[in-house]
């Protein structure tokens, strides 16, 4: 909290600056946001051999502004059959969870928010905040596609963070820590300490390489089933189910969904860069190492695994949820537990 | 139909039902207007009646007003992706009857123009199969080649659809100078496009994963169905009036039946269906690049043998050809007038429609939708 203390000294310790400080987070999502949607449009017309939009600004720049502003101007159905309450609730119950998950992303040595020492165990406690959301509007939706939706992503979500947490763990056991900054500050040298290649350590680590890499992917497709990307986009699958838990929803309710899917992207391609590719370190240990430049290595480090989850939505089909099911409990499970049983010997013996 | 289950636990009595979902008509995957009224039992299909009548037109009734040269726009409109192929079997069939020998000029570019609306109705089958499992982009490939082909037709026709191009006797149009090396071009571009999407979709793990022994349908009940096309193929049966019985010039050419050989799975599977689809494209290239090569080179007034005025004898005839979907067949009445007494047409995906209700019973729901989209229907036939 300490980088923010600014705002104490210039409004003193009150209700307009908790908000301020509330509201720090979207000066980084919002941008973020526009980026990741213009993003999506111009890689998707790309790998499509397509232009994207062209008409918005230079080169279609403009898009994402354009969608939200026509998002914004939508009318707001509220279907008569609905449960209002929990209906009108969910969208915003789904975005404080990924928004309140900023609150512990550092994003540089000295841009922390908050430094709590159960940080990453923080992240995962409130990104779980989601499933309860999709289950409330695809429950309160009272339409039987919303219903399926719903029930597939709390089955999905629910299962894909066991191999998560597992993945987690190992890490915590390896730096012995759940601060996010220590287990950055320890991953501190080069990339060769990153915890993908074993965390710090000498060269007789070398075996434990392929294990923390297979933690590496097991997080990185869990991510991608926590944040209902293809190949495991189930609960919104538009082909089979319409359009999932979000079947009902339009205008700024739809928006406020659309908005906690990117939010969540971003979230996981950042732990998993403060898990596996050092967070913020330079990969070239103390060159080019200082706040800012520690700022730009953390963006573009999470922004390459968004690039990663937007390649992979627009190559691949999707799975079936039985599928999904098995891949999750006979395979990653057992691989993971392995791998963690591996890493955590390391981080006995070294 | 449905029933009630009721289950005891520690807090009372827990019932469950099973739940009836109307899939359609406005569905993003019926691949049309199409309602499946369907019950599930949580994911489970344990029921499904297929509803069908939402783009009824009346082409039959209409056929019985207009004169034999006037039913060919309306046949353009049953399967309208493959209007070329739509209508073969109606031309060839008012030929026998009246006895018109077409020149051989005329012949080969009828073939060619069905096999180029073959490759084109395939390709948006496995495009719109691959969209059902969630793969966008192999989709947007194959609508850009279509895309040559559609602009191909336009130059012969002036129609991007609904061509009118095939008339009793001959053709519309004579081919436009650059014909040949359009088709050339067209032809290299699909298989390119071909070979990518085989290792994108068709060899991709997940795909097979969704689609290998999944609505298996054995090749005794596709047979007692009426199945043709890629459907009956799939199920491993080497059926192609195309070879059976060839009509127009198909026996000057060399091409082979494909059929599912049950490579990822059971033999009759999705995959099989379609892999039918994404292979007859191939054949349909070689038939084509064989066309162009026996086609007379010299000019011929495509219109000399279209009669002046249709007065078919009375009597009644069947006529079928192979449609990319299947057989497609018209039964024609004709009591000597102008206009014909009754038409009624053997639509193909209406017949392959019925087998869904069989295959599709113990499958998931997302299983369902892709059992749909491998049998490759288009509403506008089923309905006419």
């Amino acid at each position: 909290m300490e980088s923010l203390n600014f705002v104490y000294d210039l409004l003193g310790k009150n209700i307009v600056a908790y908000i301020l400080l509330a509201l720090l987070p979207m000066a980084f999502l919002l941008p973020y946001a526009l980026v990741a949607i213009l993003g999506e449009l111009k890689i998707s017309a790309w790998i499509q051999e397509r232009l994207g939009p062209m008409r918005t600004g230079w080169k279609g720049v403009l898009q994402p502004i354009a969608e939200v502003v026509k998002l914004l101007q939508k009318e707001d159905i509220t279907p008569a059959a609905v449960n209002k309450p929990l209906f009108n609730l969910a969208p915003f119950v789904m975005f404080a969870g990924a928004y309140a998950a900023y609150a512990v992303i550092p994003f540089s040595s000295k841009f922390v928010p908050v430094n709590i020492n159960i940080g990453l165990f923080y992240v995962f406690a409130i990104s779980a905040f989601g499933v309860i959301a999709i289950v409330m509007g695809g429950w309160a939706s009272n339409n039987k596609y919303s219903l399926l939706g719903a029930m597939r992503a709390a089955a999905q979500m629910i299962s894909y963070e066991i191999p998560i947490a597992v993945a987690i763990l190992a890490i915590a056991t390896l730096a012995g820590s759940l601060d996010m900054q220590e287990i950055i500050y320890q991953q501190g040298g080069g990339f060769w300490n990153w915890n993908i290649f074993g965390g710090p350590g000498a060269i007789t680590k070398i075996w434990v390489i392929p294990f923390t890499v297979t933690l590496f992917l097991i997080y990185f497709i869990g991510s991608l089933a926590e944040t209902n990307r293809v190949p495991f986009d189930i609960p919104e699958g538009e082909s089979e189910i319409v359009a999932g838990y979000h079947t009902e929803y339009s205008g700024m309710k739809f928006a406020m969904f659309f908005f906690a899917e990117y939010s969540n992207m971003f979230i996981v391609s950042a732990i998993i860069t403060i898990l596996f590719l050092g967070g913020w370190q330079s990969p070239f240990g103390d060159f080019l190492n200082g706040p800012v430049w520690q700022a730009f290595w953390f963006v573009s480090k999470a922004m390459l695994f968004v690039f990663l989850q937007i390649w992979l939505r627009w190559t691949l089909p999707r799975l079936r949820v039985d599928q999904l099911m098995y891949v999750t409990w006979k395979v990653m499970l057992p691989i993971a537990f392995v791998a963690f049983f591996a890493v955590a010997l390391w981080a006995m013996i070294k | 139909m449905s029933e009630t289950k009721t289950f005891e636990i520690d807090f009372g009595k827990v019932y469950s039902e099973r739940m009836r979902l109307n899939v359609g008509p406005q569905h993003p995957s019926t691949h049309g207007v199409l309602r499946l009224e369907v019950e599930l039992e949580g994911e489970v299909v344990t029921e499904v009646v297929p509803h069908i009548g939402y783009l009824h037109r009346c082409f039959e009734k209409h056929a019985e007003n207009v004169t034999y040269p006037q039913v060919i726009p309306y046949i353009d409109r049953m399967d309208y992706i493959s209007s070329m192929n739509n209508e073969f079997p109606y031309v060839l069939g008012m030929e026998k009857l009246l006895g018109i020998e077409v020149p051989e000029k005329v012949q080969y570019i009828r073939v060619i123009c069905a096999e180029l609306n073959r490759i084109a109705n395939h390709q948006i089958a496995i495009a719109t199969f691959g969209l059902d499992s969630g793969a966008f982009t192999p989709f947007l490939y194959y609508f850009r080649d279509r895309e040559m082909i559609i602009t191909l037709f336009e130059k012969l026709s002036g129609g991007r659809l609904l061509y009118n191009y095939f008339w009793i006797g001959g053709l519309m149009h004579d081919v436009h100078p650059t014909f040949v090396e359009d088709c050339l071009e067209i032809v290299k571009q699909v298989r390119k496009t071909n070979d990518e999407a085989l290792d994108l979709l068709m060899y991709n793990k997940i795909f097979i994963e969704r689609t290998a022994n999944i609505g298996i349908l054995p090749a005794d009940v596709a047979i007692n169905y009426g199945c043709s096309g890629p459907v009956l193929r799939g199920s491993g049966v080497p059926y192609d009036l195309r070879k059976v019985e060839p009509y127009s010039i198909y026996d000057k050419f060399d091409f082979d039946v494909v059929v599912g050989k049950g490579e990822m799975g059971t033999v009759g599977d999705c995959w099989d269906r379609n892999i039918v689809r994404v292979r007859e494209i191939y054949e349909s290239c070689k038939i084509i690049e064989q066309a162009i090569q026996q086609m007379p080179k010299e000019p011929c007034d495509v219109r000399q043998a279209v009669p002046k005025r249709i007065k078919p004898p009375v009597g009644e005839f069947y006529c079928r050809a192979e449609n990319p979907k299947g057989e497609l067949g018209f039964y024609i009445i004709s009591d000597g007038s102008p206009k014909p007494t009754r038409v009624r047409a053997r639509a193909t995906s209406f017949v392959n429609l019925s087998v869904l209700p069989e295959i599709s019973k113990g499958y998931m729901i997302a299983d369902l939708i892709m059992i749909l989209g491998s049998l490759d229907i288009v509403l506008g036939e089923i309905d006419r």
